[in-house]
């Protein structure tokens, strides 16, 4: 059994294990300096920080898993993303009781879109939504007779499969791209990026709470500011630059791009969300994970981190797509 | 036949609630977990019923027991099998009100008597997701014979949105279940009445805004 074990483990890329790891050491620091303050000041209430640590816990154990589980479990994790992801979306939004036939047919739009990941045909996949489902929801609306307020419904069933279905489903994408084309293994991309989104949402915070005062987006988001958005982008780009090699066939002017747009297209994912929960009036998309909110709030960054890492990587390194 | 009830409610009940309506949440700790106590809920949708069994930690479920409508839920013979061994309904006779001097609330009074937890609807119906309907006075004669029995308010958000009243495809949609502080039987039914009506509007005002637009 514990041959099994071994095995498995030998079998994956080092620079992924290595990788894993530093993620793991990361997380324990931080659960340990949240133990450290709290028992130094036993005055003040840490459980907030603490119930958002294991909430890190598990969602990073989920991920781990299912990265190094293969594509398959990678695709069943994020499709299960996906369905959570638009199931909170379509609950914010101003959906009606006539819409109810819709909302179920825009949830059909996820096992489309996900077996277009699973038989591997990137041309289907890349229109699919983005052109079909984009057609075919207005006619079907159109069909049932709806016509009030029908442009920006159809408009908001529109977004919510782009972002919640589409742009999502490139991440298990990623996991397809042969290991041959990448030196941590297809799972090391989907590292780089996931490490490299969440890094920028966690410096952005850390140099805005430290060096904050011009805001940025008052209106859509009064946290953020100039000094949070700056740091975080030059944080995120130095670090993907010290680590893309290392997790991708990214180098010179592809990787030099991609350290310099993706921590915007995080940016850009989370500033997007947090207006659309402004319009709603609400601060959190759901309860679903204890001390972070809703599935949507976690993934905002991913939406448009996603697709942009998957096609500056098709375009500068990648072969098959 | 508890044991296969336990064991639908953890391994079916749950997920498909969680599946369903994500089933989030807040007040937990108000919940109880042993009887004998009462549960008042509002009521918009079959999915209620659903959400308030996966709601109970393990140990507590067997013990759960939703009053629910024997004219609707016992009439089909499958229907009124899966309603008494799965779900595990007190029923309750609404079209017998006064007719041969039975108690319709016997079958709940009797669970109460078990050290059960008795989960009612005091609107009496499904009704309208926005306006809550007069809450009718089953709930005070419970409470009045135990008068110990916690009685918790949970207000549902959402639920109606998943399956209305009167649609058969349920359609999945975030729900929102908050349970407030317990009241207590103090001896009159006005003021008792009057505190469950607050409690279940003052989580309703707490609840995110899952609802038509």
């Amino acid at each position: 059994m514990l041959d099994t074990v071994r095995d498995f483990f030998a079998a994956q890329p080092p620079v992924l294990l290595w990788a894993l790891a530093g993620v793991l050491a990361l997380l324990t620091v931080a659960g340990l300096t949240a133990r450290g303050l709290t028992l130094a000041n036993p005055g003040k209430d840490y459980r907030e920080l603490n119930t958002r640590i294991t909430s890190w816990w598990v969602m990073i154990a989920l991920l781990a898993g299912a990265l190094l589980a293969g594509w398959q479990a990678t695709t069943a994790l994020f499709a299960l993303i996906s369905f959570v992801a638009l199931r909170e979306f379509l609950s914010l939004a101003p959906t009606r009781r006539e819409d109810r036939l819709i909302i179920l047919a825009a949830y059909l739009s996820i096992p489309v879109s996900y077996f277009c990941i699973v038989i591997d045909k990137y041309a289907i996949f890349l229109v699919i939504v983005p052109v079909y489902a984009f057609l075919l929801t207005p006619f079907l609306m159109a069909s049932f007779g709806q016509t009030k307020g029908y442009l920006s419904r159809v408009a908001m069933f529109h977004w919510g499969m782009m972002s919640c279905v589409y742009n999502i489903g490139y991440v298990p994408f990623l996991m397809r791209v042969p290991d041959a084309e990448a030196p941590a293994g297809a799972a090391g991309l989907v590292l780089l990026l996931l490490i490299a989104t969440e890094f920028n949402d966690v410096a952005q915070y850390v140099w805005g709470k430290t060096l904050g005062r011009r805001k940025i987006v008052p209106t859509v988001s009064p946290n953020k500011t100039w000094e949070g958005f700056i740091g975080g982008w030059l944080s995120t780009a130095a670090l993907i630059w010290a680590i893309g090699p290392l997790l991708s066939p990214l180098s010179g002017v592809g990787l030099a791009v991609v350290a310099i747009s993706l921590p915007l297209a995080g940016f850009a994912g989370d500033v997007t969300m947090s207006a659309i929960k402004r319009d709603i009036g609400v601060k959190d998309t759901s309860g679903l994970i204890p001390g972070h909110g809703g599935l949507l709030d976690r993934i905002d960054s991913l939406t448009f981190a996603a697709p942009l890492f998957f096609h500056l990587l098709a375009f500068f390194a990648v072969e098959k797509f | 036949m508890t044991w296969l009830r336990t064991l639908v409610i953890t391994l079916v009940a749950r997920p498909l609630a969680m599946l369903m309506t994500g089933a989030s949440v807040t007040g937990r700790e108000h919940l109880p977990v042993k009887g004998p106590a009462i549960v008042a809920a509002n009521h918009t949708s079959h999915v209620d019923t659903l959400l308030l069994l996966s709601i109970f930690p393990a140990r507590a479920v067997a013990k759960v027991r939703p009053a629910a409508a024997a004219d609707y839920f016992l009439k089909d013979p499958v229907i009124g099998w899966f309603s008494r061994n799965i779900i595990g309904i007190v029923p309750v006779a609404r079209d017998k009100v006064r007719s041969d001097g039975e108690d319709v609330l016997r079958p709940a009074l009797e669970a109460l008597g078990r050290g059960e937890i008795v989960v009612v609807f005091p609107e009496g119906t499904r009704g309208d997701a926005e306006e809550m309907s007069r809450l009718k006075n089953g709930v005070a004669r419970l409470a009045e014979a135990f008068p110990d029995a916690p009685v918790t308010p949970v207000w549902i958000q959402g639920a109606g949105r998943v399956l209305p009243k009167g649609e058969v495809v349920p359609v999945p949609m975030t729900c929102a279940v908050l349970a407030g502080p317990p009241i207590h039987w103090e001896g009159r039914r006005t003021p008792f009445m009057d505190a469950l009506r607050d409690g279940l509007l003052a989580l309703k005002a707490q609840a995110p805004p899952l609802r038509w637009s």
